[in-house]
């Protein structure tokens, strides 16, 4: 195992007795990094920051709307960071990093084509239905629209799947702070936790979304270093593609096209990731992107808690300009790991699946989702190595905080309330939201622990979240955009597409073969079938509500102003000059997107 | 941006300070090393990383921090 040793500092004593408490805590295995004092201080002074964010904005939770909605009061780049933030797990660094290495630049659609339409699309065409209508949640959204059948449907599988998942991640978590700093799966679970329950409990959503945003800034603060010293190592961009060449004409990793996107799009079996065209644009571009980026509540929370119409129609166009630039501290380190990452010997390191490393045990080999945590211990010395770390931390909690705040919303206005105590006092219902955080870290916790002691499990509870995204898409857009659509068509639609996607899933486990027909080749890998699964999945929902609809007697127009398009009325905006106006911004980041496809074609 | 979020302290306020401390602590800890000679054991450390990062992270925590800071209108 390669290891870069940081020189201690001469710190004072607090710090190095606090380093010897941690280190006592979470002694563990052999580790990529050794923490100096100085990093042990750096992430510790992270974790009393949060706190304290938590315990000062207690006083500003006092109600419903506080708790669960932030008082509306954020402006548009603090619930556009936040909106960006919640999504960028540290999992989806490391992850997506190690997928760079991999399959090289086509990991970088799961950022653009994967997430730039839909984010615009949000801010210009459906926030104001969410925003006007006044929904604490998407669920709540389909209550006013279809009634409880459809949002019960939609708040169960959400809240279930939510904790399932932030569980999954912090067991994940555990085990990169296992192998990365050595540290014990029970030490980081617990206080990581501990920590996100305490600050989401105590603040509510203003408290997750403020400490959002401060992951926000350390996440780039800690990982912009790595792409900008590992340019200048590898000769600049110029510089990486010619010795990424070398390195495939000397053997030395595999051949492919690892700085073009669509290049090599035409045939399953031309690339990788064995897709297609069809399915980055209609699968991931379309059904996925859309499905998680416009109708997940866990993003669309922190929009709704913006202090105006035009705050939550900016909030996601702001984040999509920092949702394009992400790939520039997840995908170019990537790329970056396959010329400049080095063995002991001074010969290319070659990094290999988990299931290489688990087979070859000693061998010190390093798995693909080791690339970030290898290229931050190659360049990071003391303090800048605990910034790196405390990155990847704020990362993991970002995403926790945003799974339990969510949770605490959906459970209590949306399943607590209208199916168990409808009409209690509005600090009843705080109560209940603060217990919920809570109870939602607690059964993540049970899940990290479930998925430790069977890892299978791991995978299902993954694609279970999958199975409910794009039908939720499918109503939500034949609601907030087809007057005809009946509250009987959506319940079904909900339920048959949701049971299509579980079909297909079950169908390709079986019968690994049917990839042919569900994936439309023998060729298609495991990626593409997520993608024309969801679109499939969508397509089943859209076809139920339209056709049960056509048979169906819909509601009165007048009873579905604020909700959907062409019977709603929206608000006058006050003009504002053109560099403050929504549509202005979008059309840059449309022009940006499409400048980004054309330049790594 | 605005300078307040209707609570009596900014986020980017606690941005801010957070920048500084850890902008300190670093510019501090590449000074060091600078003057000392004693480099740590990481590639490129000839361009002395913690000094220049340090110090836009300190210039940047101070300006959020005096920008943002409570009570400022």
């Amino acid at each position: 195992m390669v290891e870069f040793s940081t020189a201690s500092t001469h710190s004072g004593s607090l710090i190095a007795s606090a380093s010897h408490t941690m280190a006592v805590f979470a002694a563990g295995a052999p580790s990529l990094a050794h923490l100096s004092p100085l990093d042990i201080a750096v992430i510790a002074i992270y974790f009393v920051m949060v706190i304290w964010i938590g315990f000062y904005l207690k006083k500003r939770s006092n109600t419903s709307e506080e708790f669960f909605m932030a008082g509306r009061e954020m402006t548009a780049w603090i619930a556009g960071l936040s909106f960006v933030s919640a999504n960028l797990g540290s999992l989806e660094l490391m992850g997506w990093a190690g997928s760079a290495y991999q399959y090289g630049i086509l990991a970088a659609h799961w950022y653009w084509v994967g997430a730039i339409p839909a984010m615009l699309f949000l801010g210009i065409v459906m926030m104001p239905f969410y925003y006007v209508c006044k929904t604490h949640s998407v669920p709540g959204y389909l209550k006013m629209r279809f009634g409880m059948g459809a949002s019960t449907v939609a708040a169960f599988s959400f809240a279930f799947m939510t904790v399932l998942m932030s569980g999954v991640n912090m067991f994940a978590m555990a085990e990169v702070m296992k192998v990365v700093l050595g540290w014990d799966l029970n030490f980081s679970i617990i206080v990581s936790s501990v920590a996100v329950a305490a600050y989401v409990a105590l603040g509510g959503l203003r408290s997750a979304i403020f400490n959002e945003v401060l992951q926000f800034v350390l996440i780039w603060g800690g990982a912009l270093l790595v792409p900008i010293l590992g340019l200048v190592e590898a000769g600049g961009w110029n510089g990486l593609k010619a010795k990424i060449a070398h390195n495939i004409a000397a053997g030395a990793i595999p051949g492919g096209d690892y700085t073009h996107m669509w290049r090599s799009m035409g045939h399953f079996q031309d690339n990788p990731m064995g897709v297609h065209w069809t399915g980055i644009v209609f699968g991931l571009g379309f059904a996925i992107s859309f499905g998680y980026w416009t109708t997940d509540f866990l993003v669309v929370q922190r929009v709704l808690a913006a202090n105006s119409l035009r705050s939550a129609r900016m909030a996601p166009i702001i984040g999509s300009f920092f949702k394009m630039a992400v790939p520039f501290i997840v995908i170019l380190p990537g790329l970056l790991g396959l010329v400049v990452l080095q063995n002991s010997d001074g010969s290319l390191m070659k990094l290999v699946g988990e299931n290489v490393v688990a087979a070859n045990p000693g061998a010190g080999l390093h798995s693909y989702n080791e690339v970030l945590p290898l290229m931050l211990v190659r360049y990071c010395s003391p303090g800048l190595l605990g910034l790196g770390i405390t990155a990847l931390i704020a990362g993991f909690m970002s995403g926790m905080a945003g799974n339990v705040s969510a949770f605490s919303a959906v459970w209590t206005y949306d399943i607590y309330q209208p199916l168990i105590n409808k009409k209690a006092r509005d600090e009843h219902y705080v109560t209940v939201g603060r217990w919920a955080t809570i109870l939602g870290v607690i059964i993540s916790i049970g899940t990290a622990y479930m998925v430790m002691s069977a890892k299978g499990i791991m995978d299902y509870v993954q694609a279970l979240f999958s199975f409910f995204i794009a039908p939720l898409l499918g109503a939500v857009l034949m609601g907030m955009f087809w007057k005809g659509a009946t509250k009987a068509a959506a319940f079904w639609g909900l339920l048959l597409g949701t049971l299509t996607s579980v079909g297909l899933f079950v169908w390709v486990k079986l019968d690994p073969s049917a990839l042919r027909y569900v994936a439309l080749s023998p060729y298609a890998k495991d990626l593409a079938e997520d993608m024309y699964r969801a679109l499939w999945s969508f397509c089943v929902t859209f076809l139920v509500i339209l056709v049960m609809s056509l048979f169906g007697t819909p509601r009165p127009v007048a009873e579905l102003d604020g909700l959907v398009y062409g019977a709603t009325k929206l608000p006058a905006e006050a003009p504002v000059p053109f560099y403050k106006n929504e549509w202005c911004w979008a059309g840059i980041a449309v022009a940006a997107f499409v400048g980004l496809q054309i330049m790594f074609w | 941006m605005d300078s307040l979020e209707s609570t009596d302290i900014s986020i980017w306020f606690f941005i801010g300070v957070l920048l500084t401390i850890y902008g300190a602590m670093i510019l501090a800890y590449g000074l060091w090393e600078l003057i000392s000679g004693h480099m740590a054991n990481v590639v490129l450390a000839n361009l002395h990383a913690p000094v220049w990062w340090g110090a836009l992270m300190l210039a940047l925590g101070l300006f959020y921090g005096v920008r943002f800071r409570p009570g400022k209108q």
